[in-house]
């Protein structure tokens, strides 16, 4: 496509800084992301005393480097469970360990991608990139020159100038990739980053991703409502029943080989067969969400 | 292929016309008052005002009132400004002490300030201060209610997403809540130089020894028709200027946001 032409993908991935994981021993011995029993209840908006429960009950790990997805119909909590592993949202019940440590207040080993637009319209993708670092006490000079190569990493190269309103919505995203990444969190939290991208900048960005994630294997929770998605990038997907009150119903180990091309993994036989089982489970619990959505 | 919208003429194209509509007026006032329709004792001739105008600048004596009221201007824009930035962002940030003060906020902003300038007269004196505090209760207000609303429209998304990436309360206020509510602060910033030229103007015509409002006051004492519409030609020349300046520093620290595209002012 033409529209892309303009900040091609770079196909090779340099690592940043190839420090040493010192704390590769304490992160093997621990779960990335570990969510105990996590039920998480709401006031009603209406404030008539009936309190809405998003998830109940909910517990899973991520191991260190695994990339897991979370799948579920709208309105499943899918978000909310994401909030609690982010020290975003503090659960009803049960908690949230990430690396051993319990979850109370933001997650500092966490990177969060979110759904919505996040960056700050009143800084350029430059200064977006560099907010991170900046707000770890790194001078606003040195935060700028080292959210460079990251610029050029997502292939915005010559876009740092540019306001979050003059870039596309991909290039936006890319812009909260690198925001997200420059931190080196060792967890990677994903709520369905791409859903507002067009079929075709989507894929490009997941196989970006996949990328990137190849070249350090961070931890990565991602949450998605396209089931073809969650299994073309992950090696875990969980299945999350409709809400009120989900439930993590189903885990499916994915061993598809890897590296994986998002478009072309598609089209091979273990991954249509893996669709049809997840799948199986998975349309049930549409079908109920979506019956819901209609009463409500 | 035509567009559906009209198009309109360009930049130059729209300055003769206003321009033009200028010249008519001074046109019609002048013919109006020549053939004697108007008579020139009630409305003054544009001649004459222009003329006492020139005059007044040639000698240098309106310069020395028009500082004394561009000083009350820029003092209360100034303190106004600050002062509602301060109580913008402490309410907005302590819901408590907003929902306890909601209804005398909007008592006193409903109250008339020009009720409050013999007050101020007899609190502060004739001089500038009680001018730039009736400034100050206009400006205040518009620049309070910018700033709360500001802060109370950050994006949740931006705020947590600022968290996430590690911003502490200072950060976030530097990084997220001021742009955010500087941003409402300039939208208004207009009204408020207005205002604060208005309070500067109204306290000055209801009791001082100088300023433009003083002249105008002066002149309408001794039916001096042609010094009254010199005072308000000088005053509406400056708010010009004013604004014009405003524009300029809006459109300097406002360049992230979307551009307007039917560039009309509220």
């Amino acid at each position: 496509m033409l529209l892309f032409g303009q900040y091609a993908f770079p196909t090779k991935v340099i690592r940043p800084n190839d420090k040493d994981h010192t704390d590769m021993a304490e992160a093997a011995a621990a779960p990335a992301l570990q969510l105990d029993g996590v039920t998480c209840t709401f006031p009603s908006p209406d404030g008539r005393g009936r309190s809405y429960t998003a998830v109940q009950g909910a517990s899973f790990t991520v191991a260190d480097g695994e990339f897991v997805s979370i799948v579920g119909p709208t309105g499943s909590g899918k978000s909310t469970m994401l909030n609690v592993a982010a020290g975003l949202l503090k659960p009803s019940e049960g908690r949230a360990l990430s690396f051993g440590q319990p979850v109370t207040g933001i997650n500092p080993k966490a990177g969060y991608m979110f759904q919505a637009e996040a960056l700050m319209p009143w800084k350029s993708a430059l200064d977006n990139v560099a907010a991170g670092l900046e707000f770890r006490g790194v001078s606003k000079a040195e935060a700028r020159e080292r959210a460079l190569p990251w610029l050029s990493r997502v292939g915005l190269e010559g876009f740092g100038d540019r306001f979050p309103h003059q870039l596309s919505g991909g290039m936006r995203k890319r812009v909260a990739l690198a925001q997200t990444l420059i931190v080196d969190p060792k967890i990677i939290l994903m709520d369905e980053p791409f859903s507002a991208l067009d079929v075709q900048t989507r894929q490009m960005m997941e196989n970006e991703l996949l990328d990137l994630w190849a070249a350090d294997r961070k931890s990565v929770v991602f949450i998605t409502h396209d089931l073809e998605e969650a299994i073309a990038m992950s090696d875990r997907v969980l299945v999350l029943s409709a809400g009120p009150g989900a439930r993590l119903i189903g885990e499916y180990r994915i061993d598809l080989e890897r590296p994986r091309d998002v478009a072309e993994i598609r089209m091979t036989p273990q991954f249509l067969d893996l669709h049809k089982e997840i799948w199986g489970q998975l349309r049930d619990e549409v079908l109920k969400g979506y019956a819901q959505t209609k009463l409500r | 292929m035509r567009s559906h919208a009209k198009r309109l003429p360009g930049r130059p194209v729209i300055l003769l016309l206003q321009l033009g509509v200028l010249i008519a007026f001074f046109l019609i006032w002048h013919v109006l008052t020549d053939t004697k329709i108007l008579s020139p004792f009630f409305f003054g001739t544009p001649g004459a005002v222009l003329a006492r105008t020139w005059a007044d600048f040639a000698s240098g004596v309106i310069w020395y009132h028009l500082g004394i009221t561009l000083l009350e201007t820029a003092l209360a824009f100034v303190i106004g400004t600050v002062a509602g930035i301060a109580f913008g962002f402490w309410f907005a940030r302590a819901p408590l002490v907003s929902l306890v003060f909601d209804p005398y906020i909007k008592a006193v902003n409903a109250l008339p300030r020009v009720v409050l300038a013999p007050i101020f007269a007899l609190w502060l004196g004739l001089g500038i201060w009680s001018k730039v505090a009736l400034g100050v209760t206009l400006v205040f207000f518009i620049v309070f209610f910018n700033v709360y609303q500001g802060v109370k429209e950050v994006s949740p998304v931006v705020l947590a997403n600022a968290r996430m990436l590690g911003a502490s309360s200072r950060d976030l206020f530097r990084h997220v809540y001021l742009p955010s509510a500087l941003s409402w602060v300039f939208s208004s910033l207009h009204t408020a130089v207005g205002f604060a030229m208005v309070g500067a103007v109204v306290g000055e015509y209801l009791g001082s020894a100088a300023g433009l409002g003083y002249r105008i006051h002066q002149a309408e004492g001794v039916f001096d028709t042609v010094g009254v519409f010199s005072g308000m030609l000088v005053l509406t020349i400056f708010v010009v200027l004013i604004d014009a300046a405003v524009t300029m520093i809006e459109k300097r620290l406002l360049h992230w946001r979307p551009q307007d595209t039917s560039g009309g002012q509220h």
